[in-house]
């Protein structure tokens, strides 16, 4: 029996994936199955006028658009995505067919056999190339998938009073989320009935998919997940369209089809983090605090809308920071361009958001000679103020708290003055941040659209079944739901059983997204747990079910944007310190801290993970990971181009939580899986600054980057 | 070409194309799925195993290079006991995540372990720096090789 919930387990899946037992989606074997791969779009932007295929060996088929039983459109937030493109293709890489067939090898040379002929487009390829004239729009009129305001207090007013007011730009770049398995499902067609297995977050948005694509009653559609290689956002809503087309080639041949990517064609073809560009304005009043803050927001959303404008409300509701600010305005819109299609990743928005805000504090502080911790103090949110749609801060924020116990470890104060201004061979700086996520769906996404269904079944034996939807894909939900649990019910942790949810058995709980499994997922749990300790005796079989209520505190407009964006807030600072060389602009991470208010932490050692593998993952993004497009072509195609952080890239972390029990989460708990990603880009691009001296606006902060604003500045 | 190897342990003849990538003939032939394929190019290590104690990239392997050779995947290292001791390290430490990384780590590790059975930090890092996870950051992983150190001391 667990003694303190918190208190770490070794988790329940570790042995089988330590030794190679785990099947994940390429290790399941189906009897007879055949392979598939994708003739994919060379072009950024094209009709296609023809495509001639050659002759098909027996037992080779072609899946494309004409094999789509029922619509053509993968099941998104707006039905502009083909499963399969039809006459046009908007960006290179998108499907255009499928071969299947017995040998892997033949596959290729038909691929390689089949003639596409284009007739190119006028393609729209940046941020900027939205705007310019005479070109035809790739959606709706203005090439816009979303567009969106809000206001806070009287944004005119405090500018034409202010004493002081400050303009920048902001930009970061694409992002893969790069987990180390690639995509990869199987579409097996039996009895009238389809069946996808595959490595994925959210099961039912698979299902929902399908109950599209093919047409057909839900009753004859099953999604199975299999054990997930990571994800990180990039198997939210991506795998849906591969779900589809092998669940379309399964109904062609009747065979199982297995349609397994490789590397390079999943760094070039799937969703990834949004690249942005952010202007800040800024009105300072005569005894320097921020009075008003203006911004507007543009991210890259690629060719479809995808899950764009959700990213796009999520980057604005974090606009202004931790901060209270009395007067906002920020706009934001996510662009079409012919480029890959953008789509969740870790942070969701917000990182793009954080990191424009976080510099901009810094450079206030620059412009006024003061340590940007003083100005941040001077105006970092606390419970009660409003959000920047007005939300109450209903719960404790224990931000001083946490800064100080920041500044304690790193001893940022002290060193953040003495780098200011530093020569020598090497240059030192030191960053922090300071951050938030909004924990679960944005707005009243929990209560209008996911309606989570959680259920426990206790089965004769004894043994207690967790079924909800949610799945583990690295980040600890099967140890810290089973232990949510076991604990209330207090039978063994090994008498609680989880498996990897297959939607003929588990209810909808929502997908694996957004910090809410443990928040909302666990919740649910929890209480239902608690109905089922009651009612034990009942029957040798008992289930339970519970469905998600709204905390009854949350007001929520979804029309103005007005009210509680989350339903609460996990909190973290960051620190950073760097060292750059002078004469190669080498950056080289010297220390580490953060400290973290996720309310209670279910186990310390699964959150330490989400904690350690998030800053690393925000420290790539901040200085390593380039990914550039020319002429809409991803140019680091391949993981020898696309550089992650390896093992000797960063040292060991101080890593400190802080408790602040929510009370609807289960034993306090709030999100925690994206948080500790947010904070890591700002600190340490504020540490390089303070280390050279120079504004550092961009993301990744390369040598490169350095060279050119050094020279800029010169 | 026929190619005869040791593999796990046991006298190992295949007949395939000597340039097949040997990733493909453990897990395609020989069904040893723990040998996971995540890029392809010698870049990830997920695919790692050992060929003559050697820790290679089974993806830019060979077939061919095989012969002759006594190859460990971790299907046939994890009736050992020194796997036994790195599994229990790695649950201890959290050293392990989505997994995906996980086998080949384990194998990075038993390299490393058999040339240097009392590496310090910097040694492990470098060891295990042709394996790459994404979701720990390393430093739990690296915890997780220190534990099977000190823990399995004498068996390397």
């Amino acid at each position: 029996m667990i003694k303190k919930i918190s208190e770490p387990v070794n988790r329940p899946d570790a042995a089988a994936k330590t030794g190679g037992y785990a099947c994940y989606i390429d290790d399941m074997y189906f009897e007879g199955a055949l392979f598939a791969a994708t003739l994919r779009s060379e072009r950024p932007r094209a009709v296609i006028e023809d495509i001639e295929m050659p002759d098909l060996p027996d037992g080779y088929y072609i899946v494309d658009k004409d094999d789509v039983p029922g619509m053509n459109r993968v099941k998104m937030l707006v039905d502009d995505q083909p499963f399969f493109a039809e006459d046009t293709v908007n960006y290179i890489g998108e499907p255009i067919l499928l071969v299947a067939g017995p040998d892997r090898a033949k596959i290729e040379t038909i691929l390689s056999m089949i003639r596409v002929r284009y007739a190119d487009l006028e393609p729209v390829l940046s941020i900027e190339e939205t705007a310019s004239a005479g070109k035809d729009p790739i959606y709706s009129t203005d090439n816009c998938f979303a567009y969106y305001e809000i206001k806070k207090g009287d944004i005119e007013k405090a500018f034409d009073n202010a004493k002081e007011i400050l303009m920048y730009e902001y930009r970061t770049g694409l992002q893969e989320q790069l987990y180390l398995e690639p995509q990869g499902v199987v579409g097996v067609y039996e009895n009238g009935q389809v069946t996808v297995y595959g490595s994925m977050q959210c099961p039912y948005y698979i299902k929902a998919a399908l109950v599209q694509g093919l047409g057909w009653d839900e009753g004859r559609i099953r999604v199975v997940q299999a054990a997930t290689g990571g994800a990180f956002g990039g198997k939210e809503e991506y795998p849906s369209i591969i779900a589809g087309h092998a669940a379309f080639a399964a109904v062609k041949t009747g065979k199982p089809v297995r349609l397994i990517f490789n590397r390079r064609e999943d760094i070039s073809s799937t969703t990834k983090r949004h690249p942005s560009i952010i202007k800040i304005r800024t009105a300072l009043d005569g005894s320097n605090r921020i009075i008003a803050l203006e911004a507007d927001i543009r991210l890259d959303g690629g060719a479809y809308a995808g899950l764009s404008p959700v990213v796009l409300q999520r980057a604005m509701f974090a606009a202004s920071g931790a901060y209270s600010i009395p007067n906002v305005m920020v706009s934001g819109r996510v662009l079409a361009t012919n480029n890959v299609p953008s789509g969740a990743m870790r942070g969701f928005g917000a990182p793009q958001s954080f990191f424009a805000v976080e510099m901009h504090m810094q450079n206030i502080a620059r412009k006024l000679g003061m340590d940007p911790l003083d100005i941040k103090m001077d105006h970092i949110l606390k419970r009660g103020d409003s959000t920047v749609t007005g939300g109450e801060l209903r719960h404790d924020v224990k931000l001083p708290e946490m800064i100080s116990f920041a500044e304690e470890m790193s001893g940022y104060r002290g060193k953040q003055k003495a780098f200011r201004g530093n020569t020598g061979d090497v240059l030192r700086g030191i960053g922090l941040s300071v951050f938030y996520h909004g924990c679960a769906f944005t707005g009243s996404g929990e209560k209008d659209k996911i309606k989570a269904n959680a259920r426990l079944k206790k089965n004769e034996d004894g043994k207690v079944q967790i079924l909800v939807s949610n799945v583990e894909m690295g980040q600890g939900a099967l140890t810290t739901l089973k232990k949510i649990v076991s604990r209330v019910l207090e039978i063994p942790f090994g008498d609680v059983i989880y498996e990897n949810p297959d939607t003929s058995k588990v209810p909808d709980s929502g997908p694996t997204v957004a910090s809410r499994t443990v928040m909302i997922v666990g919740f649910l749990l929890e209480k239902a747990a608690r109905d089922l300790k009651d009612r034990w005796d009942e029957a040798s079989e008992l289930e339970i079910t519970r469905v998600y209520e709204e905390p009854e505190y949350i007001k929520w407009d979804p029309e103005k944007f007005e009210g509680d964006a989350y339903p609460v807030y996990s909190w973290g600072v960051n620190v950073i310190e760097v060292e750059v060389d002078p004469a190669t602009f080498v950056t080289r991470v010297t220390g580490i801290w953060g400290v973290y208010d996720i309310g209670a932490a279910i186990d310390e050692k699964v959150i330490k993970g989400q904690i350690e593998g998030g800053i690393t993952q925000g420290l790539g993004y901040a200085a390593l990971e380039v990914m550039n497009t020319e002429k809409g072509k991803i140019l680091q195609g391949s993981l020898t181009d696309y550089i992650i952080p390896n093992s000797v890239e960063f040292p060991e972390m101080g890593i400190r939580l802080v408790d602040n029990p929510y009370e609807y989460g289960p034993f306090g708990a709030k999100g925690a899986g994206e948080l500790p990603f947010v904070g890591a880009a700002p600190a340490f691009a504020s540490a390089v600054q303070n280390a050279i001296g120079i504004r550092v606006s961009r993301l990744p902060v390369t040598p490169e980057y350095i060279l050119e604003i050094s020279e800029s500045e010169n | 070409m026929k190619i005869d190897f040791v593999l796990n342990g046991r006298d190992v003849s295949i007949d395939t194309v000597p340039l097949r990538s040997l990733v493909d003939v453990l897990r395609e032939d020989q069904n040893l799925t723990g040998v996971k394929k995540g890029c392809g190019e010698g870049e990830c290590g997920a695919c790692s195993v050992l060929v003559n104690g050697k820790l290679i990239n089974s993806c830019i392997f060979p077939a061919g290079a095989a012969h002759g050779t006594e190859i460990v995947t971790i299907e046939g290292f994890r009736e050992t006991n020194r796997y036994r001791v790195i599994e229990d390290a790695f649950a201890e430490a959290g050293s392990v995540q989505c997994g995906f990384c996980t086998p080949g780590m384990v194998l990075a590790a038993e390299a490393l372990l058999r040339e240097e059975p009392r590496p310090d930090d910097a040694a492990i890092r470098e060891a295990i720096s042709g394996n790459l996870c994404r979701c720990t950051g390393y430093n739990m992983i690296v915890d997780g090789i220190k534990i099977a150190v000190k823990k399995g001391k004498g068996i390397w």
